[in-house]
């Protein structure tokens, strides 16, 4: 049972079932905070997979470096955060990424949020 | 006794620290967002905090899944900023006040919070960047104790237990028996979501009573629960919980020394609040 009572769109929490799902590859990329992990991983990115024991799915998203696949596979924003810095990616990248906007409009989109009314 | 002093409260994101590295709080991007710290930098002048209590949560630096606590309080000796795989600078260790975190976690566990105790305890970007944004040439406090609460792994606590936390860190504070002048901090928040198709949530009108609500009813928050924080604040809005305990640490009425609120930075609606215990 998940701890979900209601949807928000374009979201799901990191509750059990996800942190079950995902713990692989959550493990590889809270790795990545160590230099030498980082350059393990870019000198051959299956072997290192495969060290972790990530699934199919999960090295498919890792592969494609498709963020929506990976928090689908159980990622968690921010251990992934740690595969996009390895990739010279900002969290700005990676909003374009997943609402499939370039990172202009992303970013003005964000500024945009000024319009919105101050209260209530 | 110890005095409390009062409260501070800002958003953390990893970019400031590098902001801060290139030496960026004046450029036009930035300077809306450090500009805001100008005034709390005066008062904090004036009032001098020996030890600062930071509430703060844990981006996969020193917590993995593999041991998950939902309140972990910081007992070392020495605190070390690290790699955290992004490229920001990591910055010089902090030192503990042993004294003050030990009577927190006995005063916490009399009180039925059952803690994690950490002797050994990396330090990221949440709890070192409002050190850096408040003493910016670190002439602040020379002890501190990092209090984490758990926001990767849902269920998360509810905001009306970490006002209790809060609270109840403010009583052994209040009861330390030390001439120090403690400042209670919390970093995280204010809205903002960095996944999945909703990433870019901003939500200012609820920030902006959030913020209201930390002066003038600082149990406003406690009427939300968790999934209803996220839908309004986005899966990383949610950080508003270290505001939360931030605030209820301060006992009684605060004055409000000074705030900011500015969108964006990075992907976050950025909130800062100094807050004077009344």
């Amino acid at each position: 049972m998940s701890v979900v009572s209601h949807e928000i769109f374009g979201t799901t929490p990191f509750d059990g079932a996800q942190a079950r799902k995902g713990y692989a590859l959550n493990k590889m990329c809270f790795s990545f905070n160590d230099g030498t992990a980082r350059a393990k991983f870019l000198a051959d990115e299956d072997a290192y997979m495969r060290d972790f024991g990530l699934n199919e799915e999960q090295a498919k998203a890792i592969r494609a470096r498709d963020v929506l696949g990976l928090l689908a596979a159980g990622g968690n924003v921010y251990y992934l955060a740690k595969f996009a810095g390895i990739l010279g990616l900002d969290v700005q990248d990676l909003g374009a990424a997943q609402t499939g906007m370039s990172k202009e409009a992303f970013k003005a989109r964000l500024v945009a949020q000024n319009e919105q009314p101050e209260t209530l | 006794m110890a005095k409390i002093i009062g409260g501070l409260t800002t958003s953390h994101v990893p970019a400031i620290g590098g902001a801060i590295a290139k030496g960026l709080q004046q450029d036009p991007y930035w300077k809306p967002f450090f500009d805001g710290f100008g005034p709390a930098r005066e008062w904090l002048a004036e009032t001098k905090p020996d030890v600062a209590v930071i509430f703060y949560n844990d981006h996969g630096l020193n917590f993995f899944l593999d041991k998950m606590p939902t309140f972990a309080i910081g007992a070392a000796r020495q605190y070390f900023n690290a790699d955290e795989g992004w490229g920001i600078p990591t910055v010089a260790p902090f030192d503990g006040s042993l004294d003050l975190s030990w009577k927190i976690i006995d005063h916490l566990v009399s009180r039925e919070f059952d803690v994690t105790t950490c002797q050994e305890m990396l330090i990221d970007h949440a709890a070192t960047m409002p050190l850096k944004l408040f003493w910016p040439n670190d002439e602040g406090p020379t002890q501190i104790v990092p209090v984490c609460i758990n926001t990767v792994q849902f269920p998360l606590p509810s905001a009306k237990r970490c006002i209790a936390l809060g609270k109840a860190v403010g009583e052994a504070v209040a009861g330390w028996d030390s001439d120090k002048k403690v400042v209670m901090i919390g970093s995280g928040g204010l809205s903002h979501q960095l996944e999945g198709q909703r990433a870019g949530f901003i939500n200012k009108p609820f920030d902006l009573a959030f913020m209201k609500s930390l002066i003038d009813d600082p149990e406003w928050a406690a009427q939300f629960s968790i999934l209803e924080l996220v839908e309004k604040t986005g899966t990383q809005g949610v950080e508003l919980l270290m505001w939360l305990a931030a605030r209820a640490a301060v006992p009684g009425d605060v004055r409000k020394v000074h705030s900011n609120y500015h969108i964006p930075i990075s992907n976050t609606a950025a909130g800062m609040m100094a807050l004077a215990a009344a």
